[in-house]
C-alpha cells in the first residue's frame, strides 16, 4: 500500500502531522510505520492536547513513591507496604459494545497495576449513562454492569465501591472509568524502563489476534452515525487468561530476572515496546515472525496495532529465559523471545527477513506533537433568587421521597450485588458506604478508596467543579475514618478542538490542582479521555477522582449507619442554603442555571482534619458526608442503613427549612455521637473553630421533623430501593 | 488435623480457604491440579473460583484434571471432601454428588449474605452445631441446583440435603431462594455424607468485620468433629 497524505488522514493524523513525520524520517513512511505513528501520536497515547496542562498538577508528597508517567501511581503506607493504583477510561468501546468494552476496561486497569508487581486487592468504577428514558440506556447499563462483573469476579478481585450517574448529556457517549488498587512490597516494585544491551525481549500471555486494531485511534475521535462499523475496534476480553497471567507474572516477579515489564494496553505491542525503549534511552529490535499469532497471515501492520488483551512485554536478564519459560509453561501461557534491546535508539522490526520498520524512538515520543489549544474561560453564572412562592407549597417529606427515589440518589444495590465484593476475605466496608475499605492482608491497616464525579457542578463552573470533586473524595475517605493520601484522575471531556470544551478541561484541571495542592492530596496517576462527543454534542465535563486513604487500625473504621437510639446527630460545617445546581433545584424546581456551591478549601481541610481527630478519640459512632441531595438526604441514608429513625430540629438560622435541608453547601458531614460525649466533642469543635449544628436525636424507626411531620424508615427504605430495581425489571 | 486445598487454573478462593482453615487449626497444604496424589489429609477442599474460566461448563474441565482421580478415590474410600461454590460445581461434574447447577434464575451474578437452614446434623460437617440457621455469603452466577424427580426422591430418602436457603427464622420459602434452586437447596451430601457440596462461602464469614462470623462457627465445629 502506498502511503500518502490521504492515507495519513484516514489514520486520524492531521496534514501538518504527516508532514512532520516525513521530515523527521527524512522520507515517506511505509504503511506499518505510518500505523505506528498514528497509534503513538493520537490523543489517547500522546496526550498532545492535555500534556501542557497536566504538568501543573501537584504530584509529589511525603508518601508518594511514584507519580504519573508509569503504569500506575504508588504510595507508601508504611511497614514496607505500598499501594499501586490508577483509574482509566474505556468509554468509547463501552458504548459500541458494552459488555466487552467494560470488561476489557477492568482487565486493562488491573494489568496496569500488576505490571508493577502489585497484587490487585480492590476494584472500583465510575459509570455514567444517558437519561433513563433514552432508548439505549437500559441495555448499556445492563451490559456494562455484566461486563465489569464478568471480568472482576473471574479475576477474584473484589469490587468495593463505585458511582453511577444518569444525565442526558451521556446519551450518545457513556462513560466507563475503572480503577484498581494493588498491594506490593516497597522493594519489589517493577517499572517499565528497559536497561542494558542485548537483553532478551519476551512476549507472554495471549496470542495476538485481529481484534482491537486501531482501538486507541478510535478512542481519539468523535462518534458519528457510522459508529456500528467500529465494532471490530473493540477488544475481546478473557479474564481467565488474565488470571493466569497475573499468577504467572507474580511468580516470575518473586525472583530477580525481570529488568522491565510493560503491559500491552492501548496500541498494543507498539506502545509497550516503544515506551520501554524510550524510558531506557535504548533501541529495540523485534522479529515479528516470532510473535505468537491467533490468526494466520497477519501482517506486520496488524501485529503491531492489534489490541488483543492479556499480553505483556518483558525485558529479561540474560540467561534467565529457561527459568521464566518454565513458569509460563506451568500456567499454560505463550512465551516467546521476540527480540532484544539495542543501542540504536531505534525501533527496528523484521518480518520474513526484511526490515519493515526503522524509526528513531525519540521521533515517536519526545517529538510527538504537543498543542496549546485555544480555550475559553467560563464565567461564574449569576445566582438565582428562589422565589418564595416556588417553595411555599412544597411539603418537605414529599420532596424527600422524590429525591430518595431519584435515579442519581437511589440505592444501587442492583448493580453492586452483581459484583463479587467479598472475595479475598478482607472487605470490611462494602459498596453503598462513603468509601470501600479493605484490610491490608494479615495486618491491622486498611485501605479506603472512593470514586467521585460532579458533572453538573463542573458544567456550571469548571474551576469550582474541579475543586469540588477533589474535596468530595477527601470527605468520602474521612467519613470512614481514613487519612486521605493521594488521588488518581480520569478526565472525561468533549473535543479539545472546541474552545469551550478545552476551556472546561483547562479550568477543571486547574481546580483539581488547587484543591489537591491545598489538601496535600497529590495526583499520582490518571488518564485523559477527550472526544466524548457525538457529532457536535459533547458530554458535560466529567473529571472522575479516585481517592485513596489509609486507616492505621481497621477497628477504628467508621460506617454511616446510625447505631443507637438516643445518640445525637451533629452537622459539621455551616449550612448557608446554596440551592443553585443542587439536585433539588434541578429536579424539583426544574431550575438548571446558577453557580455551583462555593468551595472553601480552608474549611474543607479544617473540618475534615477535626473530624479525623474526633474519630481517633473514639467519639464518632457513625459519619457520612453531605453531598448530592443535601442534609436530609444524607440523614435519611444513615437512617436507612442503620434501620433507625431520627427526630430533627432545624436550628434557628434565618434560612428557611427547604434551603436548610436540601442545599448542597460543601465541607459538611453528619456525625453520630453519644450524649455523654457531647461536651467533649463540642470542646474540640470549638477549639478548632469548626461550625456545627445539633440537628437531632436517633430514634427507633421514624424520621420526624419538628415533632410535626414524620415518615417511617421502612417507607424510606422502600422508596430508596424502588427506582433502579423497577427500572431494570421492566 | 491436616487439610488440602486444590488449586485449579482459575481458582480464586483458594487463598481465602487456606487462611480460614489455618485460622481454625488445620495444617493446610495447597495442591496443584496437575499433581497426581493428594497428600495425606483429613479433609480435602475444592475451593471457589472460575476453574478453567468456566469454559465448556462450570466445573466440567476441572473434574477431569489429573488430581481429581486421587480426590475421587479418596472420597470413595470415605475421605472428607468439601466443594465450595465452583468446588460444588466440580463435585457435581464428577458425579460424587447428584444433580447439576444451572445459571441463576434471574441470569445475574449474586453476591450477598443469605440464611441457610441446616437440614441434617447426623454427619461430620454439621454434628454438634447448636444453631439451626446460619448466615453465610454467596457469590455466584451458576448456583441454581437442579435434579430429576427420581433423583430428588432419592436425595430426600437418603437425607442428602445439607442446607436450604431460608429466612433468619429458618423459614424455607421461594421468597428466600436467591437463585431458583429446586427445594431451596444450597448444599447436598453424597449418600455416605462424607462429601459435601455447597454454594455459600463459609471462608468469607470468619471475622466480625467481614460479612459475619457464622463461618467461624462452621470451621470450629468441623475441626472438633474431625478430631
Amino acid at each position: 500500500m502506498i502511503v500518502n497524505e490521504q492515507v495519513a488522514i484516514d489514520h486520524g493524523l492531521k496534514k501538518e502531522e504527516y508532514k512532520k513525520i516525513c521530515e523527521l524520517l527524512e522520507r515517506t513512511p511505509n504503511i506499518t510505520e505510518l500505523g505506528i505513528f498514528s497509534a503513538m501520536w493520537n490523543e489517547h497515547c500522546s496526550y498532545k492536547s492535555s500534556r501542557l496542562h497536566l504538568k501543573k498538577l501537584p504530584t509529589k508528597g511525603k508518601q508518594v513513591i511514584q507519580g504519573p508517567g508509569e503504569n500506575a501511581g504508588v504510595i507508601d503506607i508504611g511497614d514496607n507496604d505500598a499501594i499501586v493504583f490508577k483509574i482509566e477510561s474505556h468509554n468509547h468501546p463501552s458504548f459500541i459494545e458494552p459488555y466487552q468494552g467494560a470488561a476489557t476496561g477492568v482487565g486493562g486497569i488491573m494489568r496496569d497495576v500488576f505490571t508493577m508487581g502489585a497484587r490487585p486487592i480492590a476494584n472500583l468504577n465510575s459509570i455514567h449513562f444517558g437519561s433513563p428514558q433514552h432508548k439505549k440506556t437500559k441495555n448499556l447499563l445492563r451490559g456494562v454492569v455484566h461486563g465489569i462483573g464478568g471480568y472482576g469476579n473471574c479475576m477474584g478481585v473484589p469490587t468495593i465501591a463505585g458511582q453511577t450517574y444518569f444525565d442526558s448529556s451521556y446519551n450518545g457517549n457513556i462513560l466507563v472509568n475503572a480503577m484498581t488498587l494493588g498491594l506490593v512490597k516497597k522493594n519489589k516494585i517493577f517499572y517499565s524502563k528497559a536497561a542494558g544491551l542485548n537483553k532478551p525481549v519476551i512476549y507472554v500471555g495471549s496470542k495476538t489476534g485481529r481484534d482491537g486494531i486501531h482501538g486507541a485511534s478510535m478512542a481519539s475521535a468523535s462518534f458519528d452515525e457510522k459508529i456500528e462499523e467500529k465494532k471490530p475496534t473493540v477488544q475481546v476480553g478473557d479474564p481467565f487468561t488474565e488470571k493466569l497471567l497475573l499468577e504467572a507474572c507474580l511468580e516470575l516477579m518473586a525472583g530477580d530476572s525481570i529488568i522491565a515489564i510493560q503491559d500491552m494496553g492501548a496500541a498494543g505491542l507498539t506502545s509497550s515496546s516503544i515506551e520501554m525503549a524510550s524510558k531506557g534511552n535504548l533501541g529495540i529490535e523485534i522479529n515479528l515472525n516470532k510473535v505468537p499469532c491467533r490468526e494466520s497471515k497477519m501482517t506486520p501492520y496488524e501485529i503491531m496495532l492489534s489490541e488483543s488483551q492479556e499480553r505483556m512485554l518483558i525485558v529479561l536478564e540474560n540467561g534467565k529465559e529457561e527459568q521464566a519459560k518454565k513458569i509460563f509453561d506451568k500456567w499454560n501461557l505463550d512465551f516467546a523471545i521476540i527480540g532484544k534491546t539495542t543501542n540504536s535508539k531505534k525501533i527496528e522490526l523484521f518480518f520474513n527477513n526484511e526490515k519493515v520498520t526503522d524509526i528513531p524512538v525519540n521521533t515517536l515520543v519526545e517529538n510527538s506533537p504537543m498543542y496549546d489549544r485555544k480555550w475559553k474561560k467560563a464565567k461564574l453564572p449569576k445566582k438565582n433568587r428562589i422565589k418564595k412562592e416556588d417553595i411555599k407549597n412544597l411539603k418537605i417529606l414529599d420532596v424527600l421521597k422524590k429525591v430518595l427515589s431519584n435515579p442519581n440518589i437511589c440505592s444501587k444495590e442492583w448493580i453492586w450485588q452483581q459484583y463479587d465484593h467479598t472475595v479475598m476475605g478482607d472487605t470490611i466496608q462494602k459498596p453503598g458506604g462513603d468509601s470501600g475499605v479493605v484490610r491490608v492482608h494479615g495486618t491491622d491497616k486498611a485501605v479506603a478508596a472512593s470514586v467521585d464525579s460532579s458533572a453538573v457542578y463542573c458544567w456550571a463552573h469548571p474551576l469550582t467543579g474541579g475543586k469540588q470533586v477533589v474535596c468530595e473524595s477527601f470527605r468520602n475517605l474521612i467519613s470512614v475514618g481514613a487519612k486521605p493520601v493521594a488521588i488518581t484522575n480520569c478526565l472525561n471531556f468533549g473535543s479539545p478542538e472546541n474552545e469551550e470544551n478545552m476551556g472546561e478541561f483547562v479550568e477543571c484541571v486547574q481546580g483539581i490542582g488547587e484543591a489537591a495542592e491545598y489538601l496535600k492530596f497529590p495526583v499520582v496517576s490518571g488518564n485523559v479521555s477527550f472526544y466524548n462527543q457525538t457529532k457536535e454534542e459533547g458530554i458535560k465535563p466529567t473529571p472522575s477522582i479516585g481517592g485513596v486513604g489509609i486507616i492505621k487500625d481497621y477497628k477504628k473504621m467508621i460506617t454511616m449507619d446510625f447505631k443507637k437510639v438516643d445518640n445525637i446527630a451533629l452537622v459539621i460545617g455551616k449550612t448557608e442554603g446554596h440551592i443553585d445546581q443542587s439536585l433539588f433545584a434541578r429536579n424539583i424546581l426544574d431550575e438548571k442555571n446558577g453557580p455551583p456551591p462555593e468551595i472553601n478549601l480552608f474549611n474543607e481541610k479544617n473540618n475534615g482534619e477535626t473530624l479525623l481527630k474526633l474519630i481517633d478519640k473514639g467519639y464518632v459512632k457513625s459519619a457520612h458526608d453531605v453531598s448530592l441531595g443535601g442534609l436530609i438526604t444524607a440523614l435519611s441514608k444513615m437512617c436507612i442503613k442503620g434501620k433507625k429513625g431520627i427526630s430533627l430540629k432545624k436550628p434557628g438560622y434565618l434560612i428557611n427549612q427547604i434551603e436548610y435541608f436540601f442545599s448542597e453547601d460543601q465541607g459538611r458531614y453528619i456525625i453520630e455521637i453519644e450524649k455523654k460525649d457531647l461536651k467533649y466533642v463540642i470542646e474540640i469543635l470549638d477549639k478548632n473553630s469548626v461550625h456545627y449544628d445539633e440537628i437531632g436525636t436517633v430514634n427507633e424507626k421514624e424520621l420526624i421533623i419538628d415533632d410535626k411531620s414524620k415518615v417511617s424508615i421502612d417507607d424510606l427504605i422502600k422508596t430508596h430501593n424502588y427506582w433502579l430495581n423497577n427500572y431494570m425489571s421492566k | 488435623m491436616k487439610s488440602s486445598v486444590i488449586t485449579f487454573p482459575g481458582s480464586n478462593c483458594d487463598r481465602d480457604m487456606d487462611v480460614a482453615l489455618k485460622k481454625f487449626g488445620f495444617k493446610n497444604k495447597m495442591v496443584w491440579h496437575n499433581d497426581v496424589e493428594i497428600p495425606k489429609s483429613d479433609l480435602v477442599v475444592l475451593p471457589g473460583g472460575f476453574s478453567y474460566g468456566d469454559y465448556l461448563r462450570c466445573g466440567s474441565m476441572a473434574s477431569k484434571s489429573k488430581i481429581m482421580k486421587s480426590v475421587i478415590n479418596f472420597a470413595n474410600s470415605g475421605g472428607m471432601v468439601m466443594g465450595i461454590c465452583n468446588g460444588f460445581q466440580i463435585l457435581v461434574e464428577t458425579g460424587l454428588v447428584p444433580g447439576v447447577l444451572l445459571r441463576n434464575k434471574y441470569l445475574e451474578f449474586i453476591c450477598k449474605n443469605v440464611f441457610v437452614k441446616i437440614n441434617n446434623k447426623r454427619n461430620t460437617y454439621f454434628k454438634n452445631i447448636d444453631n439451626e440457621v446460619l448466615e453465610l455469603h454467596i457469590a455466584h452466577n451458576e448456583g441454581n441446583y437442579f435434579c430429576t424427580k427420581n433423583q430428588l426422591k432419592e436425595i430426600e430418602d437418603n437425607e442428602q440435603i445439607a442446607i436450604n436457603y431460608c429466612n433468619k427464622d429458618g423459614k424455607i420459602d421461594e421468597e428466600f431462594n436467591p437463585n431458583g434452586s429446586i427445594k431451596n437447596i444450597a448444599g447436598i451430601f453424597n449418600k455416605e455424607k462424607n462429601v459435601l457440596g455447597m454454594m455459600p462461602h463459609p471462608e468469607r464469614m470468619i471475622h466480625s468485620y467481614l460479612s459475619g462470623e457464622d463461618g467461624s462457627l462452621f470451621f470450629n465445629n468441623l475441626i472438633n468433629n474431625l478430631k
